[in-house]
């Protein structure tokens, strides 16, 4: 496997490629403000989300302040029901909050329209799920072309990309698998590429290895370790200590608050 | 931009078939749907317009362009037991022929028809002859080909000459053949020249085309002066004479548009004739086949509507799949949300599979269409008639029923929420 702190610089190239798609990015039409500095990634103060269930009003999150700033490695954890997948959806752009100031790359959450928030999580967000997401009908090579295919990139330019990103993740020979073909590990790394796909600004990995035997976790932990190296956002939703433990800095939730910031 | 733009489409399709290729009995039994709905437009329209087409052509030999007006046996005097013994006088006069050409200048050609049976008699062979005695210009309405020799001329009738023209029909009749061409042929107790031989009317046709069921053409003057205007039929008992001048006169316009204000017109004429009785019937092929056109537009319609259902049925067949596929795929749509698709990218996705099960289904049913009619006519004789309007319209409604019907399901795919759809096993 190539370790991720190699690829730093022998993936020169990618990085040149990558930085072609922040200037080939949407004008301002759809977004505005995409030129602005992306130091400060997540901004939220006082953000709470509540949700209607029958008559019974769920407070899941109440009253959140969080900052993440840009080449930081959180660890989110917490019990289930504390409100962390409510967190998560707001941080992935999936969902808006009730209340709070709640801006993520620079945008008011509350503010932006569905096709906003898609476009928001094709160009700044990469997600990595627990049970990897990966399309089956698809190949590797396509599923990790698939943000550059909605960001309407040459089939060229995406299957070049697509390349280079599997040699990253060490799966170059793997290209034309498909997903049910590869193992646990092996797909998540798929996943990982993907996710690295539209050169985001923050990676949003939520349980990355609840699937995964202990020595594949721990190369898919090497693996964001390296990205988190190259001077990447990344936000780790875990239960696992030892997990966690990767991060530099956690927030524990409970109670839809944040019960533990470590910094 | 173009360049990408183009790419995306493909793409679009590309990823569109290949999951229709994934499930290859749905998609085939989805599409057989279509094919169905497709091919039987297109084989009842085929149907429709070949039976219409022939009862069309049948009225067009009568001429669209000509009135036709026959004499008519007052029903009256047929009706009072009185008719034995005494003269019927009626029907269409010489003095009415001069009072059109005086009165309608639209008048292209007017040809006198008078109609006689007498005694004939060719070598040794003998029979009663139904004869026509009409002017040349009959030849130029009744267009036949010429078997043999030649056809009646102006001159014949100016000098009341004696020749006579057989039809295919009499000269079968009679025996004759080209050879007969200049032989004597007895009418009446008078001498004939035989000078040509002309093609009779369709057998199918029969009764539609003034020419039918005639054998033989004689000039009018001539059988003015030989025979008169009266005859007299002897039947079992009784005795008929009857006086009429023509029975039957074709009148030919210049101009199409003229036919049914000049019908007017002579409707009013011959009202205001004093005959006691309604001694005459004036025809319109053009009013029939006006007609006709609109009893196969009924009948188009009522197929195409059956047909159109099943094409319906089809519709819903691809929703409910599509709807199905929606449901199935779940996951896959919250990823691509997840990842950034935006709704109208998710729609796009459905579509294009809709589109392409219909059309095709479109296109598969369209050879099939094209080959029922074709099997329709060789085992049951039924004129078919596929016309290309009717291969656009199936074609078009099949696929504007796909993109209907897949658009709903597209619709239900696209408002998934994406946390939700995440979360579906």
């Amino acid at each position: 496997m190539v370790s991720a702190a190699n690829v730093a610089q022998d993936s020169v190239p990618i990085f040149r490629i990558a930085s072609d798609f922040v200037h080939s990015m949407k004008p301002p039409s759809t977004i505005s403000g995409f030129g602005s500095s992306p130091t400060t990634v997540v901004e939220w103060s006082d953000v709470h989300k509540t949700y209607r269930m029958g008559d019974e009003k769920v407070h899941a999150l109440n009253g959140v302040d969080w900052t993440i700033r840009q080449g930081e490695y959180w660890a989110v954890m917490g019990p289930s029901g504390s409100g962390k997948s409510t967190l998560l959806n707001l941080l992935g752009c999936l969902d808006r909050p009730s209340r709070g100031r709640c801006r993520m790359f620079g945008h008011e959450l509350r503010e932006l329209s569905d096709d906003q928030l898609s476009e928001l999580r094709l160009r700044r967000l990469g997600f990595i799920f627990q049970s990897f997401n990966l399309i089956p009908q698809l190949t590797v090579c396509e599923n990790i072309e698939l943000p550059l295919f909605y960001m309407g990139e040459t089939a060229r330019a995406a299957g070049e990309r697509a390349r280079a990103l599997a040699v990253e993740v060490g799966l170059a020979d793997r290209l034309q698998h498909r997903p049910t073909e590869l193992s646990g590990g092996q797909q998540q790394r798929v996943a990982v590429a993907r996710a690295l796909a539209a050169d985001p600004w923050l990676l949003l990995a939520d349980e990355p290895t609840g699937n995964l035997d202990t020595a594949t976790s721990a190369q898919i932990m090497e693996l964001l370790d390296g990205l988190h190296a190259q001077g990447r956002t990344v936000v780790l939703v875990t239960h696992e200590d030892q997990i966690a433990s990767h991060a530099k800095s956690a927030l524990h939730m409970l109670d839809g608050r944040i019960d533990k910031l470590i910094v | 931009m173009i360049e990408w733009r183009e790419n995306r489409t493909w793409r679009n399709i590309r990823v569109g078939l290949k999951s229709l290729m994934l499930h290859k009995l749905r998609s085939f039994l989805t599409v057989l749907g279509v094919v169905f709905g497709v091919s039987s437009v297109i084989a009842m329209l085929s149907v429709g317009e070949g039976a219409g087409a022939q009862a069309m052509e049948q009225i067009r030999q009568l001429g669209a362009q000509n009135i036709i007006i026959d004499s008519i046996k007052p029903i009256d005097e047929e009706r009072s037991g009185s008719t034995a013994g005494r003269l019927i006088d009626y029907g269409i006069r010489y003095e009415d022929v001069q009072r059109i050409v005086e009165t309608f200048e639209t008048v292209h050609r007017l040809v006198p028809v008078k109609t006689l049976r007498q005694d004939g008699r060719l070598r040794t062979r003998e029979m009663e002859l139904r004869l026509v005695g009409t002017t040349h210009e009959w030849f130029d309405l009744v267009q036949r080909p010429v078997l043999a020799g030649r056809v009646l001329s102006a001159e014949d009738n100016r000098r009341a000459a004696n020749p006579v023209v057989l039809t295919e029909h009499g000269a079968r009749r009679l025996l004759a053949g080209a050879h007969t061409i200049g032989e004597i042929l007895r009418i009446g107790g008078h001498h004939y020249e035989v000078i040509g031989i002309i093609q009779s009317a369709d057998e199918e046709a029969d009764g539609r085309t003034p020419d039918a069921r005639v054998d033989a053409y004689i000039p009018i003057e001539t059988a003015r002066h030989r025979y008169g205007d009266i005859s007299v039929r002897i039947q079992a008992g009784s005795r008929e004479i009857e006086r009429v001048e023509l029975h039957q006169l074709i009148i030919q316009l210049d101009r199409i548009e003229d036919v049914e204000p000049t019908a007017a017109g002579l409707e009013a004429m011959f009202a205001q004739r004093p005959s006691s009785q309604t001694d005459y019937r004036i025809r319109v092929p053009l009013a029939l086949l006006r007609q006709a056109e609109a009893t196969q537009r009924t009948f188009n319609i009522v197929l195409g509507s059956i047909a159109g259902i099943s094409l319906l049925v089809g519709g819903i067949g691809i929703m409910n799949i599509m709807l199905a596929s929606v449901t199935e795929r779940t996951r896959e749509i919250g990823i691509r949300r997840a990842i950034g698709a935006r709704r109208r990218q998710i729609i796009a996705q459905f579509l294009v599979e809709t589109a392409a099960l219909s059309t095709l289904g479109g296109i598969i049913g369209l050879a099939f269409g094209f080959a029922t009619p074709l099997l329709i006519t060789f085992f049951t004789g039924m004129p078919t008639i596929i016309t290309v309007w009717s291969l656009v319209l199936a074609l078009g409604i099949s696929m504007g029923i796909g993109i209907l019907f897949g658009i709903y399901p597209a619709m239900r795919a696209a408002q998934l929420d994406p946390i939700t759809a995440l979360r579906h096993e």
